[in-house]
């Protein structure tokens, strides 16, 4: 039983060793998404900064250090759980472009322990490049982190993390099954869940039908909820009714996700889908 | 030198009484595209001996690669079964699969990894400890005529057979019970065509593998193979050592046979699919 665990543990492993060769080798473009995450991040915070000249009112100076972190939250939470949902979406299209994917499929690898390495390279990713990200902008910008919970923050990128795995996975199929639109409806869903999960705003700005919408993104309650433990320190208990509804997302759909891919899988293979020209 | 390539790894144990290596039964394969139906595969039935080398030849578009496909666990047929070594391609899959690898006819690889780093990469998936995978990696690469110093370039500066000559590399290294080689020498040049034949002939001998490998150059497929079978337009319509069928169709070359039976010289035969 150990001795198979491991077995697949070191199959994940290879995923995971080749994400990151393959970052290195494309060191010049992680540059360029790294800049590009620094600098959209920055530039939501220069608007937070710039609240009392736009609005030609009397802002004072606590009140637009709250909204520069509450600006700052939303867009590196959200580049985090982002990366995860784009780098499980494009699993399929990546080996596509690369022309592996039948390799990738034919060998011997549970689909679900390929899916985890590719998880889990991904989390080495968004890590990464949040906390670089993170660091890059207090350079420029004062960030007031001293009433924050560390822990629930942990635990809340952790369960938004689940359940955009789950995301991923799911729309990670999409390419197999239209070789050529696949890619760009998952990138659709995910400009839906920025939208509606409140992370340059409060959800309760939007109209009626798009909140609607918001209360099944995990992304609205993991954004809220680290609002509250980063602005307000929230502890666990207090932050219990945004983890849970984002948890029961990441519990029901890594199982559905998977199952979903490897039925589409199959229709794939049915169909001759997984060439790599498509 | 005798190559070396990997041993067989703990797990699943695989019956190796059975005299077959592959048993494809009445396989059909449809393809659907514009609204329009086409047979690539038609009521296929074929048995590869353990220790044989298949050849598989035909036009392009005769079906070769969709059987490849289907034998590999790439492709589901519409209907048949395919067995490797007495386990079903499809209900015994991840079994399969560690028993097979494949060459195809592009190199397939991540362009910006070294061929060193694709090959251990390649050796994880089939549970190749990344030490072991560059030994016999580099082994079969000298092996091959692959200048070895130039193992850490990305594989996109590396020519065409160079590239090609590491797929082989990659197939070998996993020491597969059966090796599927879908046209491995296209676009090779004469040197590299040669080198690469000459390793399968060896591997072969010294090592007991079965292969199956499908060729549209006539002059390969009688160098390497025991028995040769002719597709055409999806259906199997000749098959036995290149003698039985010379002495079938009574013919002086396997050219001529290969137009006896189709209907069409092999060169005619790639034309309709090279003006599509």
């Amino acid at each position: 039983m150990i001795s198979a665990l491991n077995g697949q543990i070191g199959l994940a492993y290879a995923f995971v060793e080749r994400e990151i060769a393959l970052s290195k080798r494309y060191w010049a473009w992680e540059i360029v998404w790294l800049v590009y995450g620094i600098v959209t991040s920055l530039s939501v915070a220069y608007i937070g900064l710039a609240a009392p000249a736009i609005s030609g009112g009397q802002v004072d100076e606590a009140a637009v250090s709250h909204f520069v972190l509450y600006l700052l939250v939303g867009t590196i939470a959200w580049r985090f759980l982002g990366i995860i949902f784009e780098n499980i979406g494009e699993v399929i299209a990546w080996e596509r472009w690369e022309g592996t994917i039948e390799y990738t499929f034919m060998s011997p690898v549970p689909r679900l322990t390929h899916l985890l390495g590719m998880c889990g390279a991904t989390l080495v990713r968004s890590v990464t490049f949040s906390i670089a990200i993170l660091a890059a902008v207090a350079l420029f910008v004062p960030v007031d982190l001293s009433k924050a919970n560390a822990l629930s923050a942990v635990v809340l990128l952790a369960v938004g993390a689940l359940a955009f795995i789950g995301l991923g996975i799911a729309s990670a199929s999409f390419p197999l099954m239209w070789t050529e639109k696949g890619l760009q409806m998952a990138y659709i869903v995910q400009a839906v869940v920025l939208l509606v999960s409140g992370v340059y705003y409060p959800v309760e700005v939007l109209p009626g039908w798009m909140q609607l919408l918001a209360t099944i993104s995990p992304a609205t309650y993991v954004i809220r909820g680290m609002r509250a433990a980063l602005m307000d320190g929230a502890d666990l208990a207090t932050l219990w009714p945004e983890i849970w509804p984002a948890l029961i997302v990441g519990v029901l759909s890594i199982p559905l996700g998977l199952r979903l891919f490897i039925a589409v899988e199959r229709y794939a293979k049915r169909t001759g889908r997984l060439k790599r020209s498509g | 030198m005798a190559i070396e390539i990997a041993p067989r790894r703990p797990g699943p144990q695989v019956t190796t009484h059975s005299r077959d290596a592959l048993v494809a039964t009445a396989v059909t394969k449809h393809f659907r595209t514009d609204n329009k139906t086409r047979r690539a595969v038609d009521d296929v039935s074929l048995r590869v001996g353990r220790g044989e080398i298949y050849g598989l030849l035909g036009a392009n578009g005769s079906g070769k690669s969709t059987l490849i496909r289907v034998f590999s666990t790439l492709l589901i047929p519409d209907a048949g079964d395919v067995r490797v070594f007495d386990r079903d391609v499809q209900a015994d899959e991840l079994a399969v699969k560690r028993l097979i690898n494949r060459v195809s006819v592009e190199a397939s690889f991540f362009k910006k990894l070294s061929a060193i780093e694709n090959l251990v990469y390649a050796g994880r998936l089939y549970g190749v400890a990344p030490d072991e995978a560059k030994r016999k990696a580099l082994a079969i690469l000298r092996r091959l005529g692959v200048d070895v110093e130039r193992v850490n370039e990305p594989l996109e500066k590396l020519s065409r057979g160079m590239q090609q000559k590491v797929a082989i590399a990659r197939a070998f290294l996993t020491a597969p019970m059966l090796l599927l080689l879908d046209e491995p020498t296209t676009g090779l040049d004469i040197r590299s065509k040669r080198e690469v034949q000459t390793f399968i002939r060896d591997l072969r001998i010294e090592h007991d593998a079965t292969i199956v490998l499908t060729t549209h150059d006539l002059d390969e497929a009688e160098r390497l193979s025991d028995r040769i079978g002719i597709l055409h337009e999806g259906r199997l319509v000749a098959e036995g050592t290149t003698d039985e069928l010379r002495a079938r169709y009574g013919a002086a070359a396997l050219e001529d046979v290969f137009m006896t039976a189709t209907g069409k010289r092999l060169d005619e035969a790639d034309e309709p699919e090279r003006a599509k």
